[in-house]
């Protein structure tokens, strides 16, 4: 018991939806249309509305095997099928398969004259007549507000209108009703008291002389809607409406590492490089080889065998290829073999969501698993901050959802440049490097360090880098006293170490000869001291002898005493004779 | 269901009317009441009429530009022109077939 009531509220919410088969706009109404019911798609003139509806018939016809009456009150089905063939859409066939009915309700007001009382029984019958002979589940009224032009009596027109939108309803087809902009309303007639199913409001706005074309659910009765304002461009395939994968954070993660293409930079992180279908922005101030680390990504990418995708919006492919392979970086090979793609337009030539549905085409098309953008920064020339910001996380979404590593350069200037980097999309990515100018002693250098590296342990190191004919060389970190040093400090160091080299060799020869001089004296001294131990010897010697002589001969003349004295009787040998 | 109501059989009649009905409406019907009473009083042996219930043939409301209901074709003389309503304005439905003096 515990779990039924659980469903049973999920079905009571679930408004049933018809698909309508245009791109991303079934992700923001989350599931189409209200199926059986009307819905009003107001905006001013060259929005879209009737391409909409067009392409929501075709769609369904197509796709969802649901025929279609599309009643126009302003162009004629010759007109339209004109217009719509442009976009791919074959109304002549389909309505030869009886899949499609066109109704051109003609309405002039010089042709018609009203004398006494009616009502338009006759639109109905017309598309009631329509909607059976092919049982059509979808219809699109286009601009019935023309009805408005053409009958004068707006109390018959409004109460017939009313009449006709709950016929709709009960016959339960799918409609979509266009209605143009009024000021300050919706609908000029005010339609949209009439539909109170869904209203979507489509928006033409230029801004910097460009145009953006922008969608906005006012209301879905009876279910949770996108409720922003999406931008959505006109393509030769129809409408567009983006973001289509945006919605969700649920993108799924690879634990496999990709280079950088620099080796010494892939070694300042912990695992060795990137993770693949990460996004790495690369951001620095002007000329810091910004192009530079995106090219060597390139090429590494290929070199691995991937498919890389170049979208350039400063150089065009031949400038970046010969800039590319002064430096070392040869990428030609890879474009001539088709694996590499350099795409190239400046930022301005389009508004910010054509650059992003050129993106998605052509990665959908050239299917890489490497993406670079050079710059990002460029497209504020198009957009404001935020607008170019919420582009970029669809961009960013869509790149993480496809799985593909993605690496954006970003200029940052000192002005508004910082906010791109940092509430821009620093957010966004992955992986920030910042390349930036290490100025003193009159020259530039240039340090990389890195910023983040989300789920890697990474160096704190800010690295001399230098761009040499053999490409990006990390130079070994030379820490002085004042921090790290670079360029001709890092030459002055080297110079100034060898010195202090020399002077330390050259103190220790000194300290070598002093103690030289020390041990001769004082082997000198002991020589003096030994000279002087041997006269004393001598003279000892010389002494004791003398005295052994004197021993001597004092003994033998007491012997020859002796032998005098032998007569006489012996007495003490001296006065005892006395 | 068509209601071919020639007064006359010369060959080209001078004007030359269709009304688009829907059943027996209450305007549908006066209007039928009000034109035939005009036809006779003012266009007798000058006019051929046509009434079409569109109801029963809807396939026609759509060829004929069909909006309104009632609504009277009036094809001939001069311009195509669409008469919509009950044609209870007599005047009006007068000068717009140019019968007035």
């Amino acid at each position: 018991m515990s779990r039924s009531p659980l469903p049973r509220i999920a079905v009571l919410s679930q408004l049933p939806k018809a698909l309508t088969g245009i791109d991303g706009l079934d992700e923001i109404t989350e599931g189409g249309l209200p199926q059986g019911r009307p819905t009003l798609v107001c905006g001013s003139a060259g929005c879209g509305k009737t391409l909409l509806g067009v392409e929501f018939l075709v769609r369904g016809i197509l796709d969802y095997d649901e025929p279609g009456v599309l009643m126009t009150f302003e162009e004629t089905a010759a007109e339209l099928t004109a217009n719509v063939a442009s976009l791919g859409f074959d109304l002549v066939q389909l309505q030869t398969d009886k899949k499609l009915r066109l109704d051109h309700v003609h309405v002039d007001r010089s042709e018609i004259d009203e004398a006494g009382e009616y009502d338009l029984e006759g639109l109905f019958i017309r598309l009631g007549y329509a909607i059976d002979t092919i049982g059509a589940k979808r219809v699109v009224l286009d601009t019935i507000e023309s009805l408005f032009s053409g009958f004068p009596n707006e109390a018959v027109l409004r109460s017939e209108i009313r009449r006709l939108f709950r016929w709709l309803k009960d016959k339960g087809v799918t409609t979509v009703i266009t209605a143009e902009r009024g000021d300050g309303t919706l609908t000029r007639q005010g339609l949209e008291e009439y539909v109170s199913d869904c209203v979507i409001l489509l928006d033409n706005r230029v801004i910097d002389q460009i145009t953006t074309r922008r969608l906005r659910i006012v209301k879905y009765r009876g279910s949770t809607h996108g409720t922003n304002e999406y931008p959505y461009i006109i393509t030769e395939e129809g409408i567009s409406v983006l973001p289509v994968t945006s919605l969700k954070l649920e993108h799924s993660v690879s634990n496999e590492i990709v280079s950088t293409g620099v080796a010494d930079l892939d070694a300042m992180f912990m695992r060795g490089g990137l993770y693949r279908g990460s996004s790495v922005l690369v951001t620095g101030t002007a000329g810091t080889a910004k192009t530079t680390l995106g090219a060597a990504f390139a090429l590494e990418a290929c070199r691995r065998g991937e498919r890389c995708l170049i979208f350039a919006f400063e150089e065009s492919p031949a400038q970046l290829l010969r800039n590319m392979a002064s430096v070392g970086l040869d990428l030609a090979p890879f474009v001539e073999s088709g694996q590499l793609l350099i795409e190239a337009s400046r930022p301005t030539i389009s508004g910010l969501e054509r650059h992003l549905v050129t993106v998605h085409k052509l990665i959908g098309r050239f299917k890489p698993q490497s993406v670079v953008i050079d710059p990002i920064s460029n497209l504020v020339s198009v957009g404001s901050i935020s607008e170019v910001s919420s582009m970029l996380t669809r961009l960013v979404d869509f790149l993480k959802v496809e799985g593909i590593t993605a690496l954006f350069t970003a200029l940052i200037g000192s002005s508004h440049g910082q906010e791109m980097g940092e509430d821009g999309i620093s957010s966004l990515v992955d992986v920030w490097i910042h390349v930036r100018d290490l100025e003193g002693i009159g020259e530039r250098n240039r340090g990389v360090s890195i910023l983040k590296a989300r789920g890697m342990a990474h160096s704190n190191q800010v690295r001399e880098f230098v761009v040499t004919a053999q490409g990006i060389r990390l130079l070994d970190v030379l820490v002085g006293p004042a921090g790290i040093i670079t360029g001709a400090s890092r030459l002055a160091q080297g110079m100034q170490e060898q010195a202090q080299a020399l002077a330390d060799q050259q103190e220790t020869e000194r300290r070598d000869r002093e103690l030289e001089r020390k041990r001769r004296v004082l082997e000198a001294t002991i020589a003096n001291l030994r000279t002087e131990f041997e006269s004393v010897e001598e003279e000892l010697r010389r002494v004791m002898s003398e005295e052994e002589e004197r021993q001597l001969t004092l003994r033998q003349d007491r012997r020859q005493l002796g032998q005098n004295f032998s007569t006489r009787p012996a007495a003490g040998p001296n006065g005892s004779a006395e | 269901m068509d209601d071919l109501l020639p007064a006359d059989t010369t060959p080209a009649p001078e004007y030359v009317l269709e009304l688009y009905i829907t059943g027996a409406t209450p305007n549908s019907t006066r209007a039928v009441r009000n034109l035939k009473d005009i036809c006779e009083r003012y266009l007798a042996g000058r006019y051929e009429l046509l009434i079409i219930d569109i109801y029963q043939q809807p396939e026609l409301a759509q060829q004929a530009q069909i909006i309104a209901a009632p609504t009277l074709v009036k094809k001939r003389p001069g311009l195509i022109r669409w008469l919509v309503g009950d044609l209870s304005d007599r005047p009006r439905v007068l000068r717009l077939l140019g019968l007035e003096a």
